[in-house]
């Protein structure tokens, strides 16, 4: 069932053509979150009312023949840490009890503006401090594939979701991997745009030099169309996939490959067969420093994060969860001179992976070291090794907050479990790198 | 203040405030700190930045 989902892209020229309204999508939608969310936990809020409003309105602009793109009448959410006018954010926090967005985040005002209908707002670690959605004040998000397993986080309800058929796509933010993270761990495809792109306004912060906003979805194609509404462009443009033969990417192995669970290891080596026999070039680099980036981001995301929550914690320490809680106390030691130090690794990173680019239309590696991780493991085995949660799930994408980087998960296979693996794509400019990933995409995955 | 004296001082700060289970969190925060601090590119940080080859191809 799950596999037969249609893509964003598929079911708006569905709608577009008459062959299917919005309301109908819309209800079918609403429906499967009413049979599927008491298991999976995506969402915080589900917007059933003015779905439907939303959905009748944008059958009948169409019908006049007034569409307003791909989005029009498509069923989306939004994680719950991104303003939508008249309804709560909760970030997942108690924290937050009782707001109400009085107004759009930019994101929210640019898909309305295309006729995105919205389901509701899905759950997260709080406050996106975490990966696994296990701190919540909503309870865990479980894998719709595994419910004894987290989707991957911070936005894991986005991307169970997704994955569940209660929408076609979500937005996210992306500080350390959070998108990337759960749609790997989900099969789907996420993408983190390069830093600034896309306006966070109104939307609640974690780390300002490294939070991105970005989309979770099906496809390359479906990602291209949220990302240039995100930027705000009226009218999204298919993009141009590149010619396969020739396409040079770098590898980095060092570091990026010294940790990975040996299946996500063996499907990323068989995707790198396939493209060698397609005619794409892949070449090792190496990024130097790479291995400073852990230590890199903790100097510089958490003292922001300790800033922007030093008031609640001192007002109401009691209703943050415990961990995040704990992380936030923690980051509140982190010396000045230090947030300086890490601010400097920032620039020798952006400056190694600019090197690594240099003349290549992308790098190319893993996402997520290890498949989806087991709800309640502080520890997950990787090889002969146990390693922290936390650290090897941030491993492979953090370094590209840090950057600044675009870069974007796809699938690529599936373990003898059945869980998800994913390819990592880092380009210079993201419509560039969508161009790439358009190439790629189908040959990333097993026939 | 070196990282031998921030733990200390930051440990019986997490004692003052009765949050014990800081304390681990405080440690692995100071290896942390430390690796920073040793980065090479750290040694001297009001110097520029080493020069970055312009290709890592190898």
């Amino acid at each position: 069932m799950l596999a037969e989902s249609v893509s964003l892209a598929e079911l708006s020229r569905s709608i577009q053509s008459g062959a299917v309204s919005s309301e109908a999508v819309t209800e079918r939608c609403l429906e499967r979150i009413a049979q599927r969310d008491s298991a999976v936990n995506a969402f915080i809020t589900v917007l059933a009312d003015e779905a439907r409003a939303q959905a009748r309105a944008a059958d009948q602009e169409i019908a006049a023949g007034r569409s307003r793109g791909p989005l029009h009448g498509v069923p989306i959410s939004l994680k719950d840490l991104i303003d939508l006018r008249g309804t709560p954010t909760s970030a997942a926090s108690r924290v937050r009890r009782g707001h109400v967005a009085a107004r759009d985040s930019v994101v929210a005002a640019r898909l309305r503006a295309a006729g995105a209908v919205f389901v509701g707002k899905t759950n997260l670690h709080e406050f996106a401090l975490g990966t696994t959605n296990e701190d919540s004040a909503y309870g865990p998000v479980h894998h719709p594939l595994d419910h004894s397993r987290s989707p991957g986080g911070s936005s894991g309800g986005s991307a169970a979701a997704i994955l569940s058929e209660m929408c076609y796509a979500s937005i996210g933010s992306d500080t350390g991997g959070s998108i990337r993270i759960p749609s790997a761990a989900c099969g789907l495809v996420g993408l983190k745009p390069a830093f600034g792109e896309i306006p966070i306004d109104g939307v609640v912060p974690l780390s300002r030099t490294f939070d991105h906003i970005g989309p979770l979805c099906r496809s390359v194609e479906d990602t291209a169309i949220l990302h240039q509404t995100l930027a705000g462009e009226s009218r999204p443009a298919p993009v141009t996939a590149r010619e396969l033969r020739g396409l040079r990417l770098g590898v980095p192995r060092a570091y990026f490959f010294t940790l990975l669970d040996p299946e996500i290891a063996a499907r990323f080596e068989e995707a790198c067969a396939r493209l060698m026999t397609a005619g794409v070039i892949l070449e090792e680099v190496t990024i130097p420093h790479a291995a400073d980036a852990p230590a890199i981001y903790v100097h510089v995301a958490l003292p922001e994060a300790a800033a922007c929550h030093a008031q609640t914690l001192e007002s109401q320490p009691q209703d943050y969860t415990p961990n995040v809680r704990l992380r936030l106390e923690m980051a509140r030691y982190i010396m000045g001179e230090d947030y300086v130090r890490g601010m400097r690794g920032r620039d020798v990173l952006t400056r190694e992976v600019n090197a690594a680019l240099h003349g290549r239309d992308g790098l190319l590696l893993p996402t997520l070291p290890v498949p989806a991780i087991t709800l309640g493991a502080a520890t997950v085995a990787v090889g002969a090794s146990e390693e922290p949660v936390r650290a090897i799930t941030l491993r492979l994408t953090q370094p590209f907050n840090i950057t600044g980087h675009p870069a974007m998960t796809m699938p690529c296979g599936r373990t003898a479990e059945g869980l998800p693996a994913g390819a990592q794509l880092v380009g210079k400019q993201t419509l560039d790198l969508l161009s790439v990933a358009s190439a790629i995409e189908r040959i990333l995955q097993p026939t | 203040m070196t990282i031998e004296e921030w733990l200390e001082n930051a440990l019986r700060d997490a004692d003052r405030r009765e949050l014990p289970a800081l304390k681990p969190l405080l440690e692995g925060l100071a290896k942390s700190t430390a690796a920073l601090r040793a980065a090479d590119w750290n040694l001297d940080v009001s110097g520029e930045l080493p020069e970055t080859p312009p290709e890592h191809a190898r």
